[in-house]
């Protein structure tokens, strides 16, 4: 049963299977294990960033492709929400409208996209999404009747989902809409987690694989290697596209800085090195860890910028703001040294 | 034994079609211009804006041509190459500000010579840089893409960062050496004095590049090393010492990119060399990854028709680039002038 | 035998994961024109790719007039004096003739005694000197790219498949040029799937199999056993 939930892919790893159960529970239970606002603002951010960096690991990690505009996918899906909320009303049909209306959205640009790029040479798809996504990064900010600027928008979500819906008590916590919406975005990530888990380990997943390990062989056993690579930039797109819609969901409210910026784009790249190319379970762990990183380690740094401020340059590279700077040196090191991440690592036994 | 003698020219027998085809890319800019100046009618406009474009798209080839040949050369894409950028812009820019006695001095030698000296400390501290990158960053991951990408954008990401340590998290501004300032009147068009000068640049570097690909040695390895890489080493040459060297002028010259783009700003951002790289990409798909003629057409259609939209439909500037491009590809998926490689 | 210009010992070469070359036991003679055959796909331009250098082996040694170039630099082995005409015969389109000459004259400026030995031998060369080399017709460009190899003093030539699609009188000027590079002095190791030009071309032959080289020894005698060219090759007496 349990097997057949992840699709007989097991974490190979008595380690990893420990961490990723301490990571499931740990978000199943995050409302009663850790109680207060920013706990549970964490585990929705994990809940939503493990998703999307597992959409973006079937394309990096599964077919070798590097797309930039992930974080366009994902703006896609909350600026859905966000819009059909704000023009058809709060209620759960516009969330569903607009979730479906953006994945659409961006399966069809995916599909544009990859079209254009993936027929000729594999190395365009990250030219071409880097220059698309930041011309819709632009263009969003510019259209501010629209879309709200940079500043982005609030909206309203149905009144079940608030935090004005008090359910009762239990276990000692008052149980509201908040923590109702809390668990909307936990299974509907765990299920679309678990289908993605499905797709990598069905047979299109399997050729893949074979299509990244050698495309010249896999073209030359019959697979119509283009073909393969487009479908799996879709669906990818279509997943990151849902998490975007629940991440709007969690926060009521979209802008560039959350959804569409190069720094989100940074993010899933980051998760999905670390974590591990090519083991969706890598992005969970990956996603994890640095969202973990990004709530409390950013603090730690800030700290440790005011005990050295005697010190100038060191200060200066220890300020909050080169939070970047240290997360490029370990992307560069984690490429070069553990390219497997911690997946890997934890897989070989070393 | 009835064939006949394989030597008679083959040269005629390229088909007039295919001809106009192989040219087409040479025409798109004059097309370009001839359709600019009908859809904004008014010449004093158009001149403005189509030296304004010029300049715009010199400085973008600038930029461009070292990436492009660094594809050719060994299928190494490098996302770093916008660091390169911004570092030229803070550094030659700094010499700007320290010489300020001269850059404000009412005397165009003074200024030039200021603007020299930038650019000089620009080209040095890239080419440097390029140097290190080079062996530290992309050394290791040759053949690679997938790593290249990944490692390159981490580059990228290091290196903005520390020109934040370096000088400061604030975007510097500045003004252009006295001399500068301002614009010429030309047929009642008002031309701006730097962006000629930046015309002037680039024809300048775009002749002595071409010079160098058709009349030196080194050029011809170059050449040759874009389409065959493993022949020019067949044939005695060390590709590898070819190409960092390619990798380090191409360094230098975003560099120099860098600074003009910052004199034509006149303002400087960590950002800026990632937000160019943008442009840039979109020029070398559309030239043709590897060509540098691609690369020059193709930033100078990208600078003009920029320009263009801008004075005609404000709204549209925003994705005229990324329209360019989808048209170019529809008409060429390889880019206009794509490099033929031997494999 | 004098000791040879070329020795390969217990070569093995591995193309990515697959393993092509099993031990490459092979003496190129000098002064000589040794033929390489074999059916398609048994090894024999990844031979010559690893003598140049494009493969590095990952087992054995290679010798050349007695050092060891096994892990030399591909453009040092070429200044050491072996030209490698390739299967696809590696012609610079983008450049003119007189621009695939002038690199191919790794030392400095083409000697003019040279390139008239070489406009002798392959007289279109002269008539397109100044044409893209992309223009040229196949047999035009596979003079090229031998030309291209004599632009400088070698002593070994590695050639492959030279006479592949080319009509049949271009096959003979390709195997006059080939004498004369002979009667200079030069060896030559030529891959070539036409027995008949072998045959009239070569003095020794190495036959491989299977990443191997199975027999070796003189033409003569491979060119008039019958049998035995139908054990090592598949091939009978009419179709040689």
């Amino acid at each position: 049963m349990l097997m057949r939930l992840i699709s007989g892919d097991s974490p190979r790893s008595r380690l990893l299977t420990a961490l990723l159960l301490v990571i499931f529970f740990g978000l199943l239970f995050a409302p009663f294990l850790f109680p207060g606002v920013r706990a549970l603002e964490t585990a929705a951010r994990i809940c939503v960033f493990i998703l999307l960096a597992a959409s973006y690991d079937l394309l990096l990690g599964y077919t070798g492709v590097v797309s930039f505009a992930h974080a366009m996918f994902f703006g896609m899906g909350a600026y859905g929400v966000g819009l059909a909320s704000q023009h058809m009303g709060r209620g759960f049909g516009s969330l569903i409208f607009g979730s479906l209306a953006g994945a659409a959205l961006a399966a069809a640009f995916a599909l544009v996209i990859a079209l254009f790029s993936l027929r000729v040479r594999a190395i365009f798809f990250a030219m071409i999404t880097l220059a698309v996504a930041s011309a819709m990064a632009v263009l969003v900010s510019q259209l501010s009747q629209i879309t709200g600027g940079e500043d982005g928008f609030t909206f309203q979500i149905p009144r079940a989902l608030g935090p004005a819906n008090r359910m009762g008590e239990f276990g000692g916590i008052n149980i509201t809409g908040k923590i109702l919406n809390y668990y909307v975005v936990f299974f509907v990530s765990l299920a679309l987690f678990l289908s993605l888990l499905r797709i990598v380990n069905s047979p299109f997943g399997r050729v893949l694989q074979a299509i990244r390990e050698n495309d010249f062989r896999a073209e030359a056993i019959g697979y119509r290697v283009v073909r393969y690579r487009i479908i799996a930039t879709c669906i990818s797109a279509a997943v990151a596209a849902l998490a975007g819609s629940l991440f709007a969901l969690w926060l009521r409210y979209v802008g560039p800085d959350t959804t569409l910026s190069f720094a989100i784009m940074l993010d899933i790249l980051l998760m999905v090195v670390i974590g591990g190319m090519g083991t969706i379970w890598g992005a969970a762990i990956g996603a994890t860890l640095m969202v973990l990183a990004q709530t409390y380690l950013q603090n730690l740094m800030g700290s440790a910028a005011e005990a050295t401020a005697a010190i100038p340059l060191l200060s200066r590279l220890l300020d909050p703001d080169r939070w970047l700077l240290w997360l490029g040196v370990l992307f560069i090191l984690s490429v070069y040294f553990f390219p497997a991440g911690i997946v890997g690592r934890l897989r070989t036994g070393r | 034994m009835t064939d006949a003698p394989d030597h008679r020219p083959t040269m005629a027998d390229v088909p007039i079609a295919d001809r106009i085809a192989r040219a087409m890319p040479l025409l798109l800019v004059p097309i370009l211009l001839v359709v600019g100046f009908v859809a904004i009618g008014n010449p004093s406009s158009w001149l403005t804006l189509t030296v304004s474009g010029l300049a715009m798209g010199m400085m973008i080839f600038i930029m461009a041509s070292g990436l492009t040949l660094v594809f050719g050369l060994m299928d190494v894409i490098s996302f770093g190459h916008g660091a390169f950028i911004s570092v030229g812009a803070f550094v030659g820019i700094s010499v700007v500000l320290g010489l300020a006695e001269w850059a404000q001095a009412p005397s165009l030698l003074l200024n030039l010579g200021v603007v020299l000296l930038a650019v000089l400390a620009a080209m040095a501290v890239t080419g440097l840089l390029g140097w290190a990158f080079e062996r530290v960053i992309v050394k290791p991951v040759y053949g690679a893409h997938l790593k290249q990408i990944l490692v390159t954008v981490g580059g990228l990401i290091v290196i903005e960062q520390l020109i934040h340590v370096i000088w400061g998290p604030d975007e510097i501004f500045f003004a252009r050496p006295e001399m500068l300032k301002g614009a010429f009147t030309f047929w009642g068009a008002a031309l701006e004095k730097f962006r000629l000068l930046a015309v002037v640049i680039g024809l300048v570097l775009f002749v002595a590049m071409r010079l160098v690909f058709r009349r030196t040695r080194i050029g011809l390895i170059v050449r040759a090393g874009v389409e065959n890489g493993e022949m020019v080493e067949a044939l005695g040459y060390r590709l590898r010492l070819v190409f960092v060297g390619v990798f380090i002028a191409g360094s230098a010259l975003a560099g120099l990119g860098g600074v003009m783009w910052g004199l034509y700003q006149e303002v400087i951002t960590a950002g800026m060399g990632e937000e160019m790289m943008i442009l840039v990409f979109i020029v070398v798909i559309i030239g043709g990854l590897g060509s540098v003629e691609g690369a020059f057409i193709g930033a100078l259609m990208v600078g003009l028709l920029q320009n263009y939209i801008a004075f005609l439909e404000p709204k549209l500037a925003l994705i005229s680039n990324i329209g360019l491009m989808t048209a170019i590809l529809m008409w060429r998926p390889q880019g206009m002038m794509p490099v033929v490689k031997a494999k | 035998m004098s000791d040879p210009i070329l020795r390969l010992e217990g070569v093995h070469t591995d193309i990515a994961q697959y393993h092509i070359l099993h031990g490459v036991d092979l003496d190129v003679p000098r002064g000589a024109v040794t033929m390489l055959l074999g059916r398609n796909g048994v090894g024999k331009t990844t031979t010559l790719r690893t003598i140049i250098g494009h493969w590095t082996a990952r087992a054995g040694r290679i010798a050349f007039d007695g050092a060891d170039i096994t892990a030399m630099r591909t453009s040092d082995r070429a200044r050491a004096g072996i030209g490698y005409v390739p299967e696809d015969m590696g012609i610079f389109s983008d450049l003119t003739v007189e621009e695939n000459m002038t690199l191919a004259a790794v030392s400095g400026p083409l000697d003019p005694v040279r390139r008239d030995r070489i406009f002798a031998a392959f007289p279109p060369l002269r008539t397109f000197w100044r044409s893209a080399a992309g223009t040229l017709s196949g047999g035009q460009k596979q003079m090229l790219s031998i030309a291209r190899a004599m632009a400088e003093e070698r002593r070994l030539y590695l050639i492959d498949e030279p006479t592949k699609g080319l009509a049949p009188a271009i096959v003979s000027t390709m195997a006059g040029a080939l004498r004369d590079l002979k009667t200079e002095g030069a060896s030559i190791l030529l891959v070539e799937q036409n027995f008949a030009v072998a045959k009239a071309l070569g003095d020794h032959a190495a036959v491989m199999d299977d990443g191997r080289i199975i027999w070796s020894g003189p033409m003569q005698t491979l060119a008039t056993d019958a049998a035995l060219l139908e054990r090592l090759m598949g091939l009978s007496m009419e179709q040689a």
